[in-house]
């Protein structure tokens, strides 16, 4: 008898522990979800670590940003969201805000002014591509390619990728439509500004695919972001396309014989969002820490430990050298002038649109 | 027949039956863990996938009046609807875009017309600035009583205004749960938002008498069809209206349809323009490509296994452990060591090239291509296919073969007459776990496939993770599913299924 | 016996060993006549296996001839031997009916359907299974598996056939009905017979001659009778049948008769088998059913015992009576339970005796 009763009042005491464990977002900590690797600990570093001595807060890292859209969606169903901030490219930011997956942020009111006086909204500019987004970085797909393996004459713009005279070999490129089919036209002739306009059209899009044809035999598709370091430092391809923080520690921090072009490199942002659903303290604490960690301060602080440019104009006169290498940073921000003289602005809009049409198109290509 | 009754006196059937019911209760209560879960875990979901494949309540959850008013208007017209369909997506879209479902169901609706996605995003930010404010401000203006919440409120309550303003009736219920809901406010204390003056302002126009009566007659009409132009001319585009139209129902097949490249148009089903088809190839990819590697793994199981059952136990145990090597690696490690071997500059090749069988130049292709895919698929399934086969193998006695061979029978006869069909159970359990389990298969593909080497699973991942098409996926899925009970069905029709051991 | 060149089977100085330190057949020397019934007996471990796994070509030997009608048969496959084999656990393909078993030696020998029929049938109705021709192995009891393996054995005729304890998986009441269907059929095909059990009653009662196996060896070849009544080492004295075992020393030999003093100081007339000299070592085995207690059946001058009864047992036929004699207490004598036979009673004091020839002196 006795026993059985204690027996009982263990389990409940369990119960009731697992119950407060399990709600333990009440208690001092949150968890935020972001890509892993280098990019991961440069947040650790830049924002995590000094976020949690100034409150107390306990941060959890989850690196599932990859699966981000589903999984919050699935979340959102099962009416239980356990992230309380999450670091997404801009494009799943709009689809997670057209879904009501995404809180809607008021950027001059719950953002940080910038150092040098102006407003949140000013400071990011043109960079706040959703209502939901608020902006970190910005990062660009490029290319690189390997020194040793490209002859005497290195490629010095982007259209190298097509040109399989000049440069035989094998290449590799993101398997989904976005970046190839704009850099497929740029080559074909179509002047950078109509881009959009032309791909619009049928024709236009038959026309990318009919330059894509002509390098199909000798690309390697790639779906992870780390897969063309690993196949340029491998010398399976002699170039490929790539995020430019990539190819920097391939080349700075590895010492590949590899080099990188600034030429029609493709931006694109990344930074948080905060899923709805949350409760009102949570949703509090996680904009309490967006505001810390988007401030100029903490954003040029980021770029100490990685190669990506901070969201925020005012950020960009405090980058400044990296933590262990030492090197200057600003010449490989993908913003500094000298690399952004022949950019590509990538429509996020445009893609909201024809993302499902043209990425079926793409496969259905890819497999004949 | 005379009942046979217990040494109680009761029927001998009745006393049976209560005593094994108490056995079959306890029975099922020890099952009953196990049958909890795997109907949460296993059956619910696979219910849910097949409900999602032809769910479709989204349109007509956020567009309740324009689908209603779009049951008038003809598709195959060409010609866009009429006023009375604008004036209902008005209300429709306002509210939408307080509830923030606008935009998903321009995701929605963009995976059947590209555009729309934008269309509606744009649009949901318009509204609320239309030129309708006119209507709000004539009412307004006439009578102080319009701008009071609290004396709306009293009209809505009262049976003749409703009965009287039918669009205003239904607008202002709409619009008060929507501030109830979205705003968290009283309805009494809010003054009602331009599109219930309008529906007021069209109630007016239709001849019914207003609670107050207002002079409308100096008001200049506001098009709302040319409001929704000004956002964006697509909605004068018919091919908008047909696609809003095909998708009202609650329940589609437009998944399933998409699944095997077909769409529905306005002249009803139709093929897909060839550059979009893809999925009907990638089905029977699959298909072909799990049958190789179910081969392939027959083909290479099958010596080991025998091996395994014939060596002395220590040396088999070893061999054993060799087999399941692959199970106790990661499956990332595992497909990026096929990476390293197999790649143009990889291990094999380089050996290759070093023996002199391939030239520097002409190194083999042997990754991200059908080659690679079943090279590694086969690798990481083996185990699925030596298991089943060895614990069959293992309960067949060498006397048989022995007797065999006393009988007259060569080597070859006594194990293809004798052996072997004793074994086919083994192979039977081992081919449907490696073709099930490969059919299903993403990561590796994914990996090692390239273009030519990936399966209708990669597709379903993309549309469950980055399109978020999960009705298309839930489809695709429920194919899958449906063709493996057919290819089960046609085995046991075949085979015979009680000819499937696992072991003993 | 025969010698190696006439005998239809025969094992020449044959070896065998698995791995090469241990010999599991130590030069093994047979030969059989044709049509002869004959079983090697032995315990397990003993290499009668083994040499019937030799006969049939499963195992190879390691030194020595195997010869099959004079032909030298060691490089020739266990299917081109045409020897017929039944196994213990009886060895019928599972997925083939009985007449799919029975027929398939034919169909690898290429015989016609209707041949094939023929014999099918001729050999079921032979091991009166003729009306289960249809069903599987598992829809048959024991008994019947039994029967038609036989019948599979025999239905492509073969001269020589080999039995792996066939029986060792039936109870006892049917292993005695197929002990005799077998010898039966096996006389009358006037088939070559190789027997393995480790049944003694088996042996004794089914063969021609029985090879007494132990230790790699052929202890004794010999008719069942001689086997029993004239063992020729104390191993096939203690291994066939109950026997009693005294110890003690060769005392005196005088021509087929000699003395022995056992070590209770008590001395006693036995044949001399294997013991050669005065002073040797010997076990002395008497049956149990030699030995008397009644004075006036014994020669007057015979060497009796003093003997103590331990234990009467009554087993219906005979009585088995367990008494002290010379420092043992395992001593057992049976008598016939007849009308005048005396029933002894524990503690009771006897003397017993028997003939000289009974008591076989045997090595140590």
């Amino acid at each position: 008898m006795k026993t059985s009763m204690k027996l009982m009042a263990t389990t409940c005491l369990t119960l009731t522990a697992t119950m407060a464990v399990s709600d333990g977002h009440m208690a001092d900590e949150m968890t935020i979800v972001s890509w892993g690797g280098a990019y991961s600990s440069s947040q650790q570093n830049a924002y995590h670590t000094p976020y949690m001595e100034m409150t107390g807060v306990n941060i959890i890292n989850d690196e599932s940003s990859a699966e981000a859209v589903a999984k919050l969606r699935a979340m959102n169903e099962a009416g239980n969201v356990t992230w309380d901030v999450v670091d997404v490219v801009a494009s799943d930011a709009i689809r997670l805000c057209d879904e009501g997956l995404a809180l809607e942020i008021d950027a001059d009111e719950q953002l940080a002014p910038g150092d040098d006086g102006s407003t949140a909204s000013e400071d990011f500019g043109d960079l706040l591509v959703s209502d939901c987004f608020i902006p970190q970085i910005v990062y660009s797909t490029t290319v690189g390619y390997r020194t040793d393996l490209v002859g005497d004459t290195a490629p010095t713009d982007i259209c190298a990728l097509f040109d399989t005279e000049t440069y035989p070999g094998q290449r590799s490129l993101e398997k989904r439509p976005i970046n190839n089919m704009e850099w497929a036209l740029l080559c074909d002739g179509v002047a950078k500004d109509d881009v959009y306009d032309v791909l619009e059209t049928e024709e236009g899009q038959a026309q990318a695919f009919a330059k894509l044809d002509t390098i199909k035999d000798s690309v390697v598709w790639w779906s992870a972001g780390a897969d063309t370091p690993q196949l340029l430092a491998d010398g399976e391809v002699i170039m490929g396309s790539t995020y430019n923080g990539r190819l920097f520690s391939l080349i700075e921090e590895q010492k590949q014989p590899v080099a990188m072009l600034w030429d029609a490199q493709v931006f694109d942002l990344d930074g948080w969002i905060i899923p709805t659903g949350l409760t009102p303290e949570r949703e509090a604490r996680a904009l309490d820490y967006v505001r810390f960690a988007t401030d100029t301060q903490r954003l040029a602080d980021q770029s100490k430990y990685i190669a990506y440019g901070p969201a925020r104009q005012s950020s960009a006169p405090l980058v400044s050298t990296h933590a262990e290498l030492g090197i200057e940073m600003a010449p490989h921000m993908p913003t500094d002038p000298a690399n952004a003289t022949n950019t590509f602005l990538y429509n996020y809009e445009w893609w909201a649109d024809y993302r499902d049409d043209l990425d079926a198109k793409f496969q259905a290509w890819l497999s004949q | 027949m005379t009942e046979v009754l217990a040494a109680d006196g009761r029927p001998l059937k009745a006393s049976l039956n209560r005593a094994l019911r108490r056995q079959k209760l306890r029975a099922l209560a020890l099952i009953a863990p196990l049958l909890i879960f795997i109907l949460v875990s296993f059956v619910m979901p696979i219910a849910d996938m097949l409900f999602r494949s032809v769910e479709n309540e989204i349109v007509a959850d956020t567009l309740p009046r324009t689908v209603m008013a779009l049951e008038e208007w003809d598709a195959d017209s060409g010609d866009v609807p009429g006023e009375a369909v604008f004036d209902a997506l008005y209300t429709d879209m306002a509210l939408a875009n307080e509830y923030k479902t606008h935009t998903r169901l321009g995701s929605r609706l963009n995976y059947e017309l590209t555009g729309i996605s934008s269309l509606f995003r744009k649009s949901g930010r318009r509204v609320g600035r239309f030129d309708t404010d006119v209507y709000t401000d004539a009412f307004q203006d006439a009578d102080p009583a319009y701008s009071d919440p609290a004396q709306w409120a009293t009209w809505m309550a009262d049976d003749t205004i409703r009965a009287n303003l039918p669009i205003t009736a239904d607008t202002y219920d709409a619009w008060a749960q929507m501030i109830v809901e979205a705003e968290g406010d009283v309805p009494a204390e809010e003054e009602p938002w331009d599109f219930v003056y309008t529906a007021l302002y069209q109630d007016a126009t239709a001849g019914a008498d207003l609670p107050i009566g207002v002079d409308l007659s100096g008001i200049e009409p506001v098009s709302l069809s040319a409001q929704f132009a000004d956002v964006d001319e697509d909605w004068l585009d018919p091919e908008v209206w047909q696609t809003i139209k095909i998708y009202s129902p609650e329940y589609t097949n437009g998944y399933f349809l998409n699944s095997v490249d077909l769409l529905k148009g306005s002249d009803g089903i139709e093929a897909r323009p060839e550059s979009e088809q893809i999925y009907v190839t990638l089905f029977i990819r699959t298909m072909i490509m799990s049958l190789s590697i179910m081969g392939m793994c027959v083909l290479l199981g099958y010596p080991i296994a025998w091996l395994l059952a014939n060596l002395k136990d220590s040396t088999a145990n070893l061999l054993m452990i060799l087999v399941l090597l692959p199970f106790w690696t990661s499956l990332l490690v595992r497909t990026s060591a096929w990476k390293v071997l197999l790649q143009q500059q990889g291990v094999i090749n380089d050996v290759l090239v070093w023996i002199g069988l391939v030239a520097d130049d002409g190194r083999l292709q042997l990754i991200n291509n059908q080659t690679g895919t079943i090279i590694a698929m086969t690798h990481i399934l083996l185990p699925f296919m030596i298991l089943p086969l060895y614990s069959v193998m293992k309960t067949i006695p060498p006397s048989y073969l022995r007797a065999a061979k006393s009988l007259g029978a060569t080597d070859w006869t006594a194990f293809w007459r004798v052996y072997f069909p004793q074994s086919i159970p083994g192979i039977g359990a081992g081919c449907i776990l490696v073709f099930i389990l490969s059919i299903g298969y993403y990561i590796t593909p994914e990996l090692v496939g390239g273009t030519k080497g990936v399966f209708i699973s990669n597709r379903i991942a993309y549309h469950i993770s980055s399109s978020l098409n999960w009705g298309l996926a839930a489809a695709l899925g429920t194919i899958l599913l449906a063709v493996v009970l057919l290819l089960y069905w046609v085995y046991d029709r075949i085979v015979g299924i009680d000819n499937v051991k696992l072991g003993g | 016996m025969l010698d190696a060149q006439n005998a239809f089977v025969a094992f020449d100085r044959v070896q065998k060993s698995y791995d090469g330190e241990n010999l599991v057949v130590k030069d093994l020397n047979l030969s059989m006549p044709k049509g002869e019934f004959l079983t090697m007996l032995g315990p397990s471990g003993s290499g009668k296996t083994t040499c019937l796994m030799m006969l049939a070509g499963f195992e190879t030997a390691t030194h020595g001839d195997i010869t099959l009608d004079g032909v030298s048969i060691n490089n020739i496959p266990p299917h081109k031997r045409g020897i017929g084999m039944v196994f213990q656990n009886y060895a019928l393909f599972p997925h083939m009916t009985v007449a799919e078993n029975l027929s398939f030696p034919l169909e690898v020998r290429k015989m016609g359907k209707s041949t094939r029929e023929e014999k099918v049938k001729r050999a079921l109705d032979m091991v009166q299974m003729g009306d289960f021709a249809g069903r599987r192995p598992a829809q048959l009891s024991g008994g019947q598996q039994q029967r038609i393996a036989l019948a599979r054995a025999l239905v492509f005729e073969p001269e020589l056939v080999l039995m792996d304890e066939p029986l060792g998986a039936l109870d006892k009441q049917l292993r005695e009905t197929l002990q005799f269907e077998i010898t039966n059929l096996a006389h009358e095909l006037g088939i070559t017979t190789v027997y393995v059990t480790h049944d003694q009653t088996e042996a004794l009662t089914m063969s021609d001659r029985v090879a007494v196996f132990d230790d790699g060896r052929i202890q004794q070849l010999a008719p069942p009778d001689e086997l029993y009544e004239k063992p020729q080492n104390s191993f096939v004295a203690q291994f066939i049948g109950e026997n009693n075992t005294l110890e003690g020393v060769i005392q005196e030999i005088k021509g087929d008769t000699c003395i022995v003093k056992l070590d209770s100081g008590d001395t006693i007339d036995a044949l001399p088998v294997n013991v050669a000299e005065v002073g040797e070592r010997t076990k002395v085995s008497i049956r149990p059913e030699r030995v008397e207690f009644n004075r006036d059946r014994l020669h007057a001058d015979a060497h009796t015992l003093k003997a103590e009864v331990l234990e009467f047992i009554y087993m219906g036929d005979i009585f088995r009576t367990r008494l002290r004699v010379a420092g043992t207490d395992e001593f057992v004598i049976k008598t016939r339970n007849a009308p005048d036979q005396a029933r002894l009673v524990p503690g009771e004091m006897i003397e017993i005796g028997w003939m000289p020839q009974d008591c076989r002196a045997l090595d140590a």
